[in-house]
């Protein structure tokens, strides 16, 4: 016979775990799937420094390790898999993967974002190739050397002044005259003298052979459209992507209810329009999507699952 | 494992024979760090038919950006000493280095 786990996590970032760690606590046969590394975002990042209880040098990765061991002691089980289309619909949700099909009477979706893209030409032929979404992978490349950062979030503030640890100069590309990052972010990227700006203007154009040389900005106020190419010299140049997160829901767009920007709408409770399927993290809409509000949504989704299968087996009896 | 360096690299990788797999890998990156056991798991796969070598960018900047790696992680393909594949990002997987191993074995 099948094994129906009573909760099946896809997403195995800080979201999916904490919410494996308390189903797993409450005796639930627990199955978390990741398609990718587990962590998720959260192991891009060398300092998380605003969640409470994470000690003075935690880092992403070191957070992520603890939070597996945690939820693994309480006997949830994982597995790599790439799910490809689920089957939301009545008691049995059935999930089909790379790995085969797997079932469950509750379901909770934990698989993130991922980053925007600029959307312009020269950029997907030259990721990797100059154009980053990963300061604590990449950064080091461009030591001495030019860098451009596209955004005006936390994020794109905080990886601009890690990268001014090895660029020459770094230049944050905004397309408003005003940030959405936290005023103290803000205040201290102002103060770093590495750190230029350029407000009201995006890229329209990513030029380079085989490599990042050069960029063209278009000015939204002026129209003027402007072309920046690297020091001869160098003969190279780096641009940084943060312009925000694209939710993963490209799989189940037509079964649950999302926003216009594709994130799951849920209620206080995680639950999704589907009885028995839940969200939980930066997948859902919400107004902070950070580790605290991730771990946050996973353990109540895990304990309204819990409630969902045990009315589900009183009814059964 | 090989480890490359700008001492070995012409003679371990550009003037091999055969196919040779490069893991450019960097200290601060934390998706190489979570690649490397999976390039291992490869290697021994592979063993005696395909050479699996490793650098670390972090030591050798310009060696990787001469051979155009300025993003990570990525793993590089070369037969007969030329560069003839590269999987980079998202597709430096164990699924993706597989993929890119048979088609040029």
């Amino acid at each position: 016979m099948e094994i129906i786990y009573d909760v099946i996590i896809i997403g195995a970032g800080p979201a999916g775990l904490s919410a494996g760690l308390y189903a797993a606590r409450a005796k639930m046969s627990t199955l978390i799937l990741e398609k990718d590394r587990t962590g998720g975002q959260i192991t891009g990042t060398e300092e998380v420094a605003n969640y409470p209880g994470s000690i003075k040098d935690a880092t992403g990765p070191t957070l992520v390790t603890r939070m597996v061991e945690q939820t693994e002691a309480f006997g949830a089980k994982r597995l790599k898999a790439e799910v490809t289309r689920m089957d939301l619909e009545g008691s049995v949700k059935h999930v089909h993967t790379d790995k085969g099909v797997f079932l469950a009477k509750a379901i909770i979706m934990a698989m993130g974002a991922h980053p925007r893209l600029l959307d312009v030409p020269g950029e997907k032929i030259l990721s990797g190739k100059g154009v980053s979404y990963c300061a604590t992978c990449d950064a080091e490349f461009f030591s001495d050397l030019d860098v451009y950062v596209f955004g005006g979030g936390d994020t794109a503030l905080e990886e601009a002044m890690f990268i001014t640890k090895f660029a020459r100069k770094v230049t944050i590309v905004h397309r408003r005259d005003t940030f959405r990052a936290a005023k103290s972010i803000v205040e201290k990227a102002q103060s770093n003298p590495k750190i230029e700006f350029i407000f009201n203007s995006g890229a329209k154009k990513i030029m380079g052979e085989g490599m990042v040389q050069g960029l063209e900005l278009e000015n939204y106020e002026t129209g003027v459209c402007t072309e920046i190419w690297a020091d001869p010299n160098d003969g190279l140049m780096g641009i940084f992507v943060f312009v925000g997160y694209i939710p993963e829901t490209q799989i189940i767009k037509d079964q649950v209810k999302l926003d216009k920007s594709g994130y799951i709408i849920t209620d206080e409770m995680m639950q999704t329009d589907i009885p028995g399927v839940y969200a939980a993290g930066d997948i859902r809409v919400k107004v902070l999507r950070q580790v605290v509000t991730a771990t946050a949504d996973g353990a109540i989704a895990a304990v309204q699952a819990e409630k969902y299968v045990d009315a589900l087996e009183y009814e059964e009896a | 494992m090989l480890v490359l360096d700008k001492e070995n690299f012409e003679l371990e990788v550009l003037k091999a024979s055969g196919v040779v797999v490069v893991d450019f890998w960097g200290e601060g990156c934390e998706p190489c760090k979570a690649l490397m056991p999976e390039f291992e798991a490869l290697s021994e796969t592979y063993e005696g038919k395909v050479t699996f070598a490793k650098l670390n960018t972090s030591q050798e900047r310009r060696l990787a950006i001469s051979q155009r790696v300025l993003g990570l992680p990525t793993v590089v393909l070369y037969k007969d000493g030329a560069r003839v594949a590269e999987c980079t990002k998202d597709q430096a997987s164990q699924t993706g280095i597989k993929q890119m191993i048979e088609s040029h074995l």
